[in-house]
């Protein structure tokens, strides 16, 4: 068994109001930044999983995105593999 | 011999606030309310059951996520399929849109802010198991508590929703009017509650545990917990 580390991201699908971005984006200008539009704020899940090989822990991983990480209705996933160090 | 006292079964989660709530409302409109606890996989042979409002497994990822693979959940899921009454209340109504009972999923309210006050919903059918005994057009008093209540869903569930009649509340004036000034979180079409085709499943984020005793508040919660019961004996005797 080999360990594979992934991270996942979850992002409010395109199209769909995202309230936390727009609390950003109006919070920026305050700041100075006045140059700053299409906040969107999503989710970082970063997991180890333990199997045979890679392509087993990535098909594993995106059934997790699938039933668990993400809710296939307002949110899309993507998944990525992060290099052994 | 048969019991003319329907039994509600009303589920515990960790994370539940309402529980208390909806097993007092249950019992003080006529029916026997059986607490169900998370991890047990057995229903006590309940008559209806109702998933409470709060923060389940402290709404940890998104609401509802966890709680719908709760153990108790597949119990809860087979009674829904065999027809059984099945109320999401709040974070309930968030379980069954994780669970593929209903459609859609909630978000964020619009304002980003957590609303608790009184509102007014128009019943736009009869045909579930809590608007059984009113009549589609007439408004109710119930009070709304979340931060998370803003339904939406994919423009295919939206347009079998509206065609197959699934909405069971909307947010509306005192009077019926259902507009954007009455739309308390920015749900797509001021969908405050909605139903599975069959209509024994319903959801919704007003609180109607919480609007049953008139010492307390509104009383718009006592037609939705009586239609339940109505619905929960018809099942029993079914």
């Amino acid at each position: 068994m080999t360990t594979f580390t992934f991270e996942v991201l979850v992002t409010l699908k395109e199209g769909l109001s995202d309230p936390q971005g727009k609390a950003v984006e109006s919070a920026l200008p305050s700041l100075g930044w006045t140059n700053v539009r299409h906040v969107r704020v999503g989710k970082h899940i970063k997991l180890d999983v333990e199997a045979d090989d890679e392509a087993g822990a990535l098909d594993q991983v995106r059934g997790m995105a699938v039933r668990l990480l993400s809710n296939p209705v307002i949110e899309d996933y993507q998944v990525l593999e992060v290099a052994p160090r | 011999m048969t019991s003319t006292v329907p039994r509600v079964g009303v589920v515990t989660f960790p994370g539940s606030l309402d529980d208390r709530d909806a097993r007092r409302a249950v019992d003080q409109m006529g029916g026997e309310a059986v607490a169900l606890w998370h991890a047990d996989r057995d229903l006590r042979g309940v008559d209806a059951v109702v998933l409470p409002g709060g923060f389940s497994y402290g709404d940890y990822l998104r609401c509802g996520a966890i709680a719908r693979f709760a153990p108790v959940m597949e119990q809860v899921v087979s009674f829904a399929e065999r027809g059984g009454p099945l109320l999401g209340i709040c974070n309930g109504f968030q379980v069954l849109c994780e669970a593929g009972l209903l459609p859609g999923a909630m978000i964020r309210n619009h304002s980003l802010r957590f609303i608790c006050r009184d509102v007014w919903l128009r019943v736009e059918t009869a045909q579930s198991c809590i608007t059984g005994g009113l009549t589609p057009g007439e408004t109710i008093e119930i009070p709304i508590k979340h931060g998370e209540g803003q339904w939406i869903a994919t423009p295919e569930q939206l347009v079998d929703v509206e065609r197959d009649g699934l909405v069971v509340f909307r947010y509306a004036s005192r009077t019926g009017i259902v507009d954007d000034d009455h739309n308390p979180n920015g749900a797509t079409n001021n969908v405050a509650g909605i139903r599975n085709a069959a209509g024994n499943v319903v959801g919704l984020m007003p609180h109607p545990e919480h609007a049953v005793d008139p010492d307390v508040g509104p009383t718009g919660g006592q037609p939705l917990f009586s239609s339940l019961l109505h619905a929960a004996l018809a099942g029993a005797a079914g």
